[in-house]
């Protein structure tokens, strides 16, 4: 008996395509300087120049749904949302909070449709489960923005904001390269997420891609689950198997934690490592580099707060003003960077609380 | 004399009760269901107070209507479970168990082939099979109701990830899709389909023997089974029907999301428990109301309803919903405490 889902490999191949002809590579999505405490995203009606983009319009009404903030990283895509819709004061965010029961979702979205809201900005529990209200949403002419999780049917939504797993494997594994790539005998680890999960998958193909470049391969390989339990209990294990390491990617901040502690426990550090998401805590130790963590690879927590900005462009007839284009994207795809003790203050700010 | 005076007084306690008009008139079915109606149009007047048309509109009790199927007829089988002495905490892995075993790529290869009633079938099948499991643990193997269900709660996700291998299933039997996804007169076909459960339900509690036999045995099972009933079986029996209703219920998520997942009706078990406890129905067993339990479900899919049109958040929400599910039971001890002394 076959138990593979029906039609991953079609939209695989039609995502695939799509990314391919517009990728941007929005650096950190943040170009401006934030040196105060409060998360500036990039808005300010107030201050924007006669003509820009972020000069005030008509009043943008925006349906916002997410599943429940049960890790750093989804708390911070709603904060983060909030955040960017409070600097603009043409946005209207209606935020539907969040919920891992897809029926409860569909029912929020449903609700924005009846509401008549201008534009919905949507990260799914489940992104194929999400689908067929999507489309509703879209029959009735209110465009939606799928962040992160994508729909099964490209026509669910007008714009879709997406990070970058393989992406992240490529950078943590060519940063990897970089550092001990001159050995070729050196011991590579790699502690992974919930393996099941195609964007584990992802991430650990990058990461074998951008190993082989450099001649090397992964050693020790295991899978956590997200969770500092999980996180722990992997690295312990690992550490057990592999007296000696020279670089370690561990693909998740918030198990990062865990991680981290399973290496102090066991007096380890003789190795690099290398975190995947880009979390505060793991930034504070990067800057501090009182630790094996040397780098973060970032996962951006600010998707949404792009989809949000991104709606409201739509919404109001506007393009992305750096492109010649006159209308947003199709796709946006995130870049995954790197983040060492040289540039970490350029991310800082963006980074997400675990 | 110390007896004749705790006799005295419990007399004295019961007339003071028994004067209390509100108390008296709520003691009552009739009354019982009214305080549920006052409770839920109070709601909607806060609902239309605060969201206006956005919440009197059409489309919006539909929405609610549709939230509410679901939960709605787990909730029903769950009166029944409840008020046979019984309780189920595994509904919501049943739930998902049976959304993925129907939506497997043999399973929907199969409906292409057949029928789509294929994937009807398979549901329904796998929802009785779980109910079956516990019944039979809890009737005939002596495990007690909690522990049995808490057993399948784990061991039916973990099969339903094992299955699904985490993954979304998506479906794609047209068939299937049109029959459950259709409008009756502008009323979407999942909200029918709950009436007629609820109806259903209510007839089989109020108007057979076997609704009698479900409050004898919940009531006081030693006196059902002097009187032949066979409680054993009797138990069994509530069990299946509640798997049934899971599989039903599956079937709607399945239609409403076109998947089948592992993760689908994550901590229903708890809504569907909260949903017949304010409703009416003693978790002690003996009493039970369907009607209530509809009304329960009503007012909470509402109240989560008007907190989204409010933009406000699901832990206020989380929290009023606590405080009222304790202002129920409460409410219930005053009342039912009269029936046992």
């Amino acid at each position: 008996m076959s138990l593979r889902p029906l039609r991953p490999m079609r939209t695989k191949f039609g995502a695939g395509l799509l990314a391919g002809v517009t990728v941007f590579a929005l650096a950190a999505c943040t170009s401006n300087e934030s040196g105060n405490d409060d998360e500036d995203l990039g808005g300010g009606t107030s201050a924007a120049e006669q003509g820009s983009n972020d000069e005030s319009g008509d009043t943008v009404v925006i349906g916002f749904s997410a599943p429940a903030a049960d890790h750093g990283w989804m708390g911070s895509i709603t904060e983060s949302a909030r955040n960017v819709a409070e600097q603009y004061d043409d946005i209207d965010l209606r935020v539907a909070e969040g919920t891992n029961d897809v029926n409860l979702q569909i029912s929020q979205v449903e609700t924005f449709i009846n509401d008549k809201v201008d534009a919905i900005v949507l990260l799914p529990f489940d992104g194929a489960a999400m689908t067929p209200v999507a489309l509703k949403a879209m029959e009735a002419g209110i465009p939606v923005i799928n962040v992160d999780r994508e729909f099964d049917d490209p026509n669910a939504a007008r714009v879709t904001v997406l990070g970058d797993n393989y992406g992240m494997g490529v950078s943590a594994g060519a940063y990897v390269c970089s550092q001990v790539g001159d050995n070729p005998d050196a011991v590579v680890a790699e502690i992974a997420g919930i393996d099941s999960l195609p964007l584990t998958q992802d991430r650990s193909q990058g990461f074998e891609d951008a190993l082989s470049e450099c001649g090397l391969d992964v050693d020790n390989r295991v899978a956590a689950d997200f969770t500092v339990e999980g996180g722990e209990e992997a690295a312990a294990n690992l550490l057990q198997a592999a007296p000696q390491i020279d670089a370690l990617w561990n693909h998740d901040d918030d198990q990062g934690v865990g991680v981290l502690a399973a290496i102090e426990n066991a007096g380890r550090d003789e190795f690099i490592m290398v975190g995947g998401a880009g979390s505060r805590n793991a930034m504070d130790a990067i800057k501090a580099d009182d630790s094996v963590l040397k780098a973060t690879v970032i996962y951006p927590s600010t998707q949404a707060a792009d989809g949000v900005k991104l709606a409201r462009l739509l919404v109001q007839e506007k393009a992305m003003s750096d492109l010649v284009e006159v209308e947003v994207p199709r796709m946006v795809q995130l870049y995954a960077p790197v983040v060492t003790a040289d540039n970490v203050d350029q991310f800082i700010d963006t980074a997400f609380a675990s | 004399m110390t007896e004749s005076t705790a006799r005295v007084e419990r007399a004295a306690l019961e007339t003071t009760r028994t004067d209390n008009p509100v108390l008296a008139v709520l003691r009552t079915s009739v009354g019982r269901n009214l305080g549920l109606v006052v409770a839920l149009l109070l709601l909607c007047v806060v609902g239309a107070a605060t969201a206006g048309d956005r919440f009197a509109s059409m489309d919006n009790v539909l929405t609610i209507l549709r939230l509410a199927a679901t939960i709605g007829v787990v909730s029903i089988g769950m009166t029944f479970v409840i008020t046979g002495g019984g309780i189920d905490l595994s509904v919501g892995a049943i739930l998902a168990l049976a959304s993925v075993w129907c939506t497997t790529v043999a399973t929907q290869d199969l409906a292409n082939d057949l029928h789509w009633m294929v994937m009807v079938g398979a549901a329904l099948a796998v929802g009785a099979g779980c109910g079956l499991v516990n019944g039979l643990l809890i009737a005939y193997g002596g495990v007690v109701p909690f522990i049995a269900t808490l057993a399948m709660l784990a061991s039916a996700r973990g099969l339903a990830e094992i299955i699904s291998d985490r993954k979304t299933q998506i479906v794609d039997v047209p068939g299937f899709q049109d029959f459950f996804a259709r409008e009756i007169l502008g009323v979407p076909f999942i909200v029918i389909l709950f009436v007629l459960v609820a109806a259903a339900g209510w007839v089989l509690l109020n108007r057979t023997t076997f609704g009698r036999r479900t409050l004898a045995v919940g009531g006081n099972p030693e006196a059902a089974r002097l009187a032949g009933i066979n409680v054993k079986r009797h138990t069994v029996y509530l069990y299946v029907l509640l798997g049934l209703c899971c599989g039903v219920a599956a079937l709607m998520i399945i239609s409403r999301t076109t998947t089948g997942s592992s993760t689908h009706g994550g901590l229903y078990e708890l809504d569907a428990i909260a949903a017949v406890v304010i409703g009416g129905t003693l978790l002690s067993g003996g009493r039970g109301t369907i009607v209530g339990t509809v009304l329960g479900v009503l007012i909470f899919t509402t109240l989560t309803n008007v907190f989204t049109l409010n933009n406000r958040s699901i832990s206020e929400q989380s929290l009023l919903k606590g405080a009222i599910i304790v202002a129920a039971v409460l409410l219930q001890q005053r009342l039912a405490s009269r029936n046992t002394t």
